[in-house]
C-alpha cells in the first residue's frame, strides 16, 4: 500500500496470550497503514504464549517498520521475519455429491490431500500444502462445482 | 493487607511517590474518590474538564521527569481525556491515565457512561490495561507506573471496572516488574558506537542534531559536556530548547521550519549529522530528498522503529542517550578540535548574515520583544509553557531557554489548549518558579475553563495571551499560500479578557504599550494569582523564517528588514 515494490513476507508473532492482544496487532496495521493478507493465530503448547503468523507484503523498508513497530508492543514476545521456512496453509473445499468422488479423491490426493466427509448432498476435501499450491488446487477444483471453498491462512516454521 | 481496589489505587499512587494527581470525578470512579477523600499522601486538583486533567498530569511530568497521574471517570470522562493521552503519547511523556469503567458484568451492554476506552487509546498510549479482576490490580498499577517511564517513555491508560474498585482482597504491592515481552535497550552496540566515533573524527563538517529525547534521559549536561569536548556545532530541535542553553557558543538555534537560517544551512551543507532523540519529523526536515543531502546519520535512539523510519541511517544506535553519550565520551579524548574550525567560521558567517531578528516598533508591541522582555525581567527562573501556533514558534526561537524541562509544549500532536492546563501541574511541581503561559487569543480559550480552577487552589500562573486578533498561523499561511482569504482565522470578535479573568477569581491585565508590559509583568508576579495579560500585538506579524510545508530547508523566507506593522488586510 505505503511502497510500489512490494514483496511478499510472512513474519511469525509470539505474543503473550492476554485479552485484545490480537486487537492490538490488527490495529498497528490498519493505523499504519499495512497489508495483512493473512493471518492465523493458536496458543502455544504448555505456555503462556501464543503464536500469531501474518503474511503480509512491502517493501524491504515498509517490512522494517512493520518488525519493529511490532517489536515495540508491550505484550508482543519476539518478531521473527521468516527468510528459510516450510510454509503450509490448509483449504476445505464442498462438491455437490453429483460430481465423481473419485476424480475429486485423485485430485485431492495430488496436493496432499483427500476427501474427509461424505454427506447426502455434498462430499467434503480438505487438502494442506504451499500456499502457491493451494492457488492451484482451487483452479483445478473449479471444473468440480465447488459450492463452498474455505482457506485457512498460512503457518510457518523456519527451517 | 486487606483493602478495596479503589483503596489499592491510592496505595500505588503513594507508593510511586506522586505527589499531585489531577482529575474529574463521575459515577464509576467514585469508589476511587472515596478513598481519595480519606487518604492524605497526595492532593487531589479538581480540574473543570478531564482534558486538562491530563495535560495537568503532562505538564508535572515533563516539568519533574517523573510520572503525572490523572483520574477521569468513564465514558465522557474517558473520551475528553484522550486528547490529552495523545498529546502526552506524541511526545513520548510519561503519565498514567486512570479511567473508571462501568461494572464488570455490564462490559459489552452499552451501559451508562459505558465506552471502550482500551479501543479508543489503544493507538495513543504507549500501552492500556482493562483490568480484569482484583487480583491483578496491584500487579498492573505496577506495571502502569514502569511502562510509562521506562524505554521511551509513554502514557499508559488503567480502566479499572467499579465492581474491582469495591472488592476487597489482599493488596501487596509488588517491588519489582517481570514483563518477559518487554525489555527496553538501554546500552549501545559497542561495535556501532566505536564506528560512530570514528565517523565523528573522520568528518569535516559535523552537526549535533539534539531531540526531546535528550530531555527525556536527563541528558542535557552530558551532551553539553560532548559539545564542548568535539567543539562540534549543534542545532535543537522544537522539544530540545534549552538542553544546550541559549549562551552556547556551539548553539546554532533551532533548526526547521521555523527554524533560523545558521540551522537549517547547516543540515543543508552538513557531512555529519550525529542525531541523539531526534526522529526526523516532517517539520524538521522539509523536502526529505534534499535533507542534509551530503551527510552521513548517526542515529542514537532508545525506541529501534525510530531509525530508518524517515531517512536511510549510516550507523545506526539503539539505547539510552546517556549510556550511549558515557561511552562515547573516553573514545573522544584528544579528538582534534581545530578539524572543524573551518565550518564553524562559515556557520558563523551565515549567522552573522541572518541572525534570528525582528524589527522592533515603538508604536505597537512585536510579540517577539514581549518574549524576549520576559526572557529579560524573569529569565532564569520562569519555565515557560505554551499552547500552539505563531506564540509557540516564537516563544522557541526567542526565549533565552537555558535549561531543559523550561519549555513545555506540545510538539508532536501540536494541541491546542495544551498550555495553561500544563503550567497548572508545572506550577504545583515547582511553586517557587514564575510559570509563564504564552498563548493566543485562540489557544487560550481552548481551556480557559482552568481559570477556576487555579483561582480555587491558588495556583498562580501568568497566561501571557500574545493577541493579534486572528488564529494567526493559519492566518500566515492563508497570506502565502491561499492569496489572503481568511477563512474562519479573524478573531475581531474578543471577550473582555480583563473581565473574564476576574469573574473566574483571577485577574486581568489590558496591555497596548511596553510600560504596560513591564508593568503588568511585575504586577502579576507580585499579586501571586492567576492572571491573563492581554497582549496586543501586531496584528499582522508573521513567524521567520519560514520553509514553505514540504520546501527544501535551504530554502527559507526571510524576515524582511522594513517595519511590516503598518501593513493591513
Amino acid at each position: 500500500m505505503k511502497n510500489s515494490s512490494n514483496e511478499r513476507r510472512v513474519i511469525s508473532v509470539i505474543v503473550l496470550n492476554e485479552s485484545s492482544v490480537l486487537a492490538r496487532i490488527t490495529a498497528l496495521f490498519a493505523g499504519r497503514g499495512y497489508n495483512i493478507e493473512s493471518l492465523t493465530v493458536a496458543p502455544i503448547p504448555e505456555s503462556d504464549m501464543s503464536h500469531i503468523t501474518i503474511a503480509t507484503n512491502g517493501s524491504a523498508k515498509v517490512m522494517e517498520q512493520i518488525t519493529k513497530q511490532l517489536h515495540k508492543l508491550i505484550p508482543v514476545y519476539k518478531v521473527i521475519e521468516h527468510e528459510e521456512m516450510v510454509e503450509k496453509e490448509m483449504v476445505l473445499a464442498k462438491f455437490p455429491i453429483a460430481e465423481h468422488l473419485s476424480d475429486i479423491g485423485a485430485l485431492c490426493a495430488a496436493y496432499n490431500g483427500g476427501i474427509v466427509n461424505v454427506g447426502r448432498e455434498m462430499i467434503i476435501a480438505m487438502v494442506a500444502d504451499e500456499p502457491q499450491r493451494i492457488k492451484h488446487f482451487i483452479e483445478a477444483s473449479q471444473r468440480y462445482n465447488p459450492s463452498e471453498i474455505v482457506r485457512g491462512g498460512v503457518v510457518a516454521i523456519e527451517r | 493487607m486487606q483493602m478495596s481496589g479503589a483503596q489499592m489505587v491510592c496505595e500505588a499512587i503513594i507508593a510511586e511517590g506522586v505527589t499531585t494527581v489531577f482529575g474529574y470525578p463521575g459515577g464509576a470512579i467514585m469508589h476511587v474518590y472515596d478513598e481519595v477523600y480519606k487518604q492524605n499522601g497526595f492532593e487531589h486538583i479538581l480540574n473543570r474538564h478531564e482534558q486538562a486533567s491530563v495535560h495537568a498530569a503532562d505538564g508535572y511530568a515533563r516539568a519533574t521527569g517523573e510520572v503525572g497521574v490523572a483520574m477521569v471517570t468513564s465514558g465522557p470522562g474517558f473520551t475528553n481525556a484522550v486528547t490529552g493521552l495523545a498529546t502526552a503519547y506524541m511526545d513520548s511523556i510519561p503519565i498514567v491515565v486512570i479511567s473508571g469503567q462501568v461494572p464488570s458484568q455490564l462490559i459489552g451492554t452499552d451501559g451508562f457512561q459505558e465506552i471502550d476506552a482500551v479501543g479508543i487509546s489503544r493507538p495513543c498510549t504507549k500501552h492500556n490495561f482493562l483490568v480484569r479482576s482484583l487480583e491483578e490490580l496491584p500487579r498492573l498499577l505496577k506495571e502502569a507506573f514502569y511502562i510509562a517511564r521506562s524505554g521511551r517513555p509513554g502514557p499508559v491508560l488503567i480502566d479499572i471496572p467499579k465492581d474491582i474498585t469495591v472488592d476487597i482482597g489482599e493488596f501487596v504491592y509488588p517491588d519489582t516488574v517481570n514483563i518477559p515481552s518487554y525489555k527496553p535497550t538501554y546500552v549501545g552496540n559497542k561495535r556501532q558506537i566505536e564506528k560512530a566515533v570514528e565517523a565523528i573524527k573522520k568528518a569535516k563538517k559535523p552537526l549535533l542534531y539534539i531531540g526531546g529525547g535528550v530531555v527525556l534521559s536527563n541528558a542535557s549536561d552530558l551532551v553539553r559536556e560532548l559539545a564542548k569536548k568535539t567543539q562540534i556545532p549543534a542545532v535543537e530541535t522544537l522539544m530540545a530548547r534549552g538542553v544546550l542553553g541559549a549562551k552556547n557558543p556551539l548553539l546554532l538555534g533551532m533548526l526547521g521550519m521555523h527554524g533560523n537560517y545558521a540551522s537549517n544551512m547547516a543540515m543543508s551543507e552538513t557531512d555529519l549529522v550525529i542525531s541523539l532523540g531526534a526522529r526526523f519529523d516532517d517539520r524538521v526536515t522539509g523536502k526529505l530528498s534534499e535533507f542534509a543531502k551530503y551527510a552521513d546519520i548517526i542515529h542514537v535512539d532508545i525506541d529501534a522503529s525510530n531509525i530508518g523510519k524517515i531517512v536511510d541511517v549510516d550507523y545506526p544506535i539503539v539505547g539510552d542517550i546517556t549510556e550511549v553519550v558515557e561511552a562515547m565520551m573516553p573514545q573522544l579524548d584528544g579528538i582534534d578540535t581545530d578539524r572543524y574550525e573551518a565550518w564553524r567560521s562559515i556557520l558563523k558567517r551565515y549567522d552573522e548574515l541572518h541572525p534570528q531578528s525582528f524589527v522592533d516598533s515603538d508604536e505597537v508591541i512585536k510579540p517577539q520583544w514581549a518574549i524576549e522582555r520576559i526572557g529579560e525581567l524573569v529569565g532564569e527562573n520562569a519555565i515557560i509553557t505554551s499552547d500552539v501556533g505563531q506564540h509557540q514558534m516564537w516563544a522557541a526561537q526567542h526565549f533565552p531557554f537555558d535549561r531543559p524541562r523550561q519549555w513545555i509544549n506540545s510538539g508532536g500532536l501540536g494541541t491546542m489548549g495544551f498550555g495553561f492546563p500544563a503550567a497548572l501541574g508545572v506550577k504545583k511541581a515547582f511553586p517557587e518558579k514564575t510559570v509563564i503561559n504564552i498563548t493566543g487569543d485562540g489557544s487560550i480559550l481552548m481551556n480557559m475553563q482552568e481559570l477556576v480552577t487555579a483561582a480555587e487552589y491558588k495556583i498562580p500562573v501568568i497566561n501571557m495571551i500574545l493577541n493579534n486578533h486572528f488564529l494567526g498561523m493559519v492566518r500566515q499561511w492563508q497570506t502565502f499560500f491561499y492569496e489572503k482569504r481568511y477563512a474562519e482565522t479573524d478573531l475581531s470578535f474578543q471577550p473582555n479578557w480583563k473581565a473574564l479573568a476576574e469573574a473566574c477569581g483571577g485577574i486581568g491585565y489590558d496591555v497596548t504599550t511596553k510600560e504596560e508590559f513591564d508593568a503588568a509583568i511585575k504586577d502579576a508576579i507580585a499579586q501571586d494569582k492567576v492572571c491573563f495579560m492581554n497582549v496586543i500585538i501586531n496584528r499582522f506579524e508573521d513567524v521567520l523564517p519560514m520553509v514553505p510545508s514540504g520546501g527544501a530547508l535551504f530554502n527559507m523566507m526571510l524576515p524582511q528588514k522594513v517595519d511590516k506593522t503598518k501593513e493591513t488586510k
